[in-house]
């Protein structure tokens, strides 16, 4: 089988090019001065500079974890770059003023920035190696009083927001990569809802890494006041490099009473290749407050690329009778190695939560799920529902599932299920045998064992990540 | 009856066949024609399944020579999808569980893979939901079958009559049932036979794969053939089939010296 399935899966990368672009890079290598200049070129108030400073200090007395099920060569902080712009003044007003290369690039990625092209219903924040370099619809979102603009935007023009919430949800010495991130952070998207509104539209960033030596430390921050909503999806692609890219991003979310807050990744970072040359090391920390009562937040991520995923969204729910959700489909194929899953704290009493985690393997890659579930002594009456479910595709795959559950409080109720499956030889030649295509069959396979995950991204995507699994899959089986 | 060399479904000659380097057919020969049932007998081990599964195409079987040809066409150079559009059909021995994928899905993906084979328009899931309701009355099965996964919890029996199920859909040209009889009880065995019975037609042909005569009592074949080592050892009438039951096996391999 191993021909056929592999070449199933072994479909080139389309997003691998690179975009010829001037860019405004600082020399490689990491010091309170790198730091100092970085703040400096983004005209950063004042406490923002000791924000970075202080996770640095703090960056440099940690050491890199070692516990996921991973394993690459060590990481060089002194050559990465920790800042590289597309050469551009200051942020354009209007998407005529930016660069057409920018705007090609992104459209050739599918992101359509200009104002017949858009979707309809979305905007977007598109952000390019270190820099934001357009954001729509805000005019039409700020009518609601909803803010969506670059990080840096936000630090110059609500500065108060910023310093009022970043950091609270995952502190600056959280754990390495958050340091690191919190010390060199560039950009990133800022997105406040303010008291009882329902943000009318999907809101969605899009992540693309240019520059080969770059790393990319991008800082997203969601706040939802009492009774606001919102739903916000990320994406991100990168070109082909022989080496690897560093992505340490940081996300936190913060939901006030009864607001609602979903957040949506299709991860497709360039993965490397068949031999596990290149790729991205997706080392992320995402982290909700559900810090109101009857607050919800809801993680859906569909990973698909990248060399090595290190990434637990993560629910605390501190409000009474507050959800914590996490619905994960992650696909590994080749050389790739993930280790992901998602963090429950249960602090609140009547707190509920779900995780559903769908971990495909392929190729010689390795997929593990790794959760924790936590019910603290005063969460009475807490809920949690764990499904854990792995499928194999070929025979050099490996799944793993990890679940901690920690549970102080008698009234709590745990359950979690697991499972695993694998697409054989023998599967598929019963479909073969009825006259259905291997990529069909792959399809139907992969798409119903992912359903439970794809309902809940929003519709515009929901079938855009059945064609990208399909697609990452296509020659994996044979 | 007197039948033209263009009523020829199967002819096969000479076929040799490895699994894992292994021979395991070694000179197969067998012609089936229109309106034919045949049974093929033997003890375990004999090459019967694996017959089965070199004609539909299952990867894992090597074809080491020999010439398969199937209405004309070289069997051997289709790949195994193209066997099945073309109406080559497998009733397993163990039908495989699909979970995740709904029967009425599958059945009709199947299906419309066929209609778009033969240059036909596909069925929508209207017009298809009102073919497989006519069907399932076949193999006397409930509809609430068809929402569930593909063979999922499935009782042995309901497995077998899903695959009878399937045949009835796809009309195959060419029906190999490998050992469909397995594992049944004696009412499961009626319906699954009575099931062939109404699908074999003077167009299409059964090759009928079993260890026990008891389910050539139902369907009744033409021609019994005795495999043995990986050869056809003897071919007889209907006959044949109740001397193995009364005798065994061991007489003919002593005598075909087989053993």
């Amino acid at each position: 089988m191993s021909t056929t399935v592999q070449s199933l899966v072994n479909q080139p990368y389309k997003y691998g090019f690179i975009t010829q672009i001037e860019s405004d890079t600082i020399p490689a290598g990491l010091s309170e001065d790198v730091i100092r200049l970085i703040s400096a070129k983004k005209n950063e108030p004042a406490f923002m500079l000791e924000f970075r400073l202080k996770a640095y200090r703090q960056w440099l007395k940690m050491t890199e974890p070692n516990w996921a099920e991973v394993g690459y060569p060590p990481i060089d902080y002194q050559k990465i770059v920790y800042y590289s712009a597309p050469k551009v003044q200051e942020k354009k007003k209007s998407l005529d003023e930016v660069d057409p290369t920018l705007l090609e690039t992104f459209e050739k990625l599918g992101i359509s920035l200009s104002e017949q092209k858009r979707l309809s219903n979305v905007a977007v924040d598109a952000i390019f190696d270190s820099v934001s370099v357009a954001t729509t619809f805000k005019e039409k979102l700020a009518k609601d009083g909803v803010i969506f603009c670059s990080i840096s935007e936000a630090l110059q023009e609500h500065p108060d927001l910023v310093q009022k919430y970043l950091g609270s949800v995952v502190p600056v010495a959280d754990n390495y990569f958050a340091a690191l991130n919190s010390a060199v952070f560039t950009d990133g998207s800022f997105v406040f809802i303010p008291k009882g509104v329902k943000c009318p539209m999907e809101l969605s960033t899009y992540f693309r890494i240019n520059n080969g030596e770059s790393g990319q430390f991008e800082r997203t921050l969601i706040v939802a006041e009492e009774g606001a909503s919102v739903s916000y999806l990320e994406g991100c692609t990168a070109p082909m490099y022989d080496s690897n890219q560093l992505h340490a991003a940081v996300v936190e979310l913060v939901a006030l009473d009864n607001a609602e807050i979903k957040y949506s990744t299709v991860q497709n970072w360039y993965a490397g290749d068949a031999d596990g040359k290149g790729g991205i090391y997706n080392f992320v920390t995402k982290r909700g407050l559900c810090q109101g009562v009857n607050s919800k937040i809801s993680w859906t991520q569909v990973e698909t690329g990248s060399a090595i995923t290190w990434k637990y969204p993560s629910c605390v729910l501190v409000g009474d009778n507050s959800v914590g959700e996490f619905y994960s489909v992650a696909l590994t194929n080749n050389r790739q190695q993930a280790d992901t899953g998602t963090k429950m704290i249960h602090i609140g009493k009547n707190t509920r939560s779900t995780i559903v985690s769908k971990g495909i393997s392929a190729g010689n890659s390795n997929n593990s799920y790794r959760g924790l579930v936590k019910v603290g002594p005063k969460a009475e009456g807490a809920r949690n529902y764990s499904q854990c479910d792995s499928m194999l595709i070929g025979d050099n795959a490996g799944a793993n599932t990890f679940p901690y559950i920690q549970v102080q409080n008698n009234s709590a109720k745990v359950e979690h299920e697991a499972s695993t499956s694998k697409i054989g030889e023998d599967q598929l030649f019963y479909f073969t045998q009825r006259g259905i295509s291997l990529e069909d069959a792959i399809a139907m396979m992969i798409s119903g064992f992912c359903r439970d995950v794809f309902n809940q991204l929003p519709m515009e995507f929901a079938v855009e990540a059945d064609k990208l699994l399909a697609l990452k899959l296509e020659g994996s089986v044979g | 009856m007197v039948i033209g060399n263009s009523d020829v479904i199967l002819s096969v000659k000479d076929l040799t066949a490895n699994v894992d380097e292994t021979p395991i057919l070694k000179g197969i020969n067998l012609e089936i024609k229109a309106g034919e049932i045949h049974a093929i007998m033997g003890p375990n081990g004999s090459g019967k399944s694996t017959l089965s599964k070199v004609l539909a195409g299952h990867p894992a079987y090597e074809v080491t020579g020999g010439e398969v040809s199937y209405l004309g066409q070289n069997l051997l150079d289709m790949e195994p999808e193209d066997r099945a559009r073309s109406g080559v059909f497998l009733a397993f021995q163990y039908p495989l569980e699909i979970p995740g994928v709904s029967n009425l899905d599958f059945l009709r993906v199947a299906y419309n893979s066929k209609r778009k084979h033969e240059g036909l328009e596909e069925l929508d899931a209207f017009d298809f939901d009102d073919l497989v309701q006519e069907k399932l009355g076949i193999v006397k099965m409930d509809a609430a079958f068809l929402n569930r996964s593909v063979n999922e919890g499935f009782s042995g029996g309901e497995k077998k009559r899903n695959e009878i199920l399937q045949m009835a859909i796809l009309e195959p040209k060419l029906g190999i049932l490998d050992e469909t009889d397995s594992g049944l009880d004696i009412d499961a065995l009626r319906i699954v036979a009575n099931g062939v019975n109404q699908l074999a037609h003077s167009n299409n042909a059964m090759l009928v794969i079993t260890h026990y005569q008891r389910l050539l009592e139902y369907i009744i074949p033409d021609y019994v053939h005795v495999m043995a080592n990986g050869r056809i050892i003897r071919t007889g009438g209907k006959e044949l089939a109740l001397e193995l039951e009364e005798r065994g096996y061991d007489w003919l391999l002593e005598a075909e010296a087989v053993v």
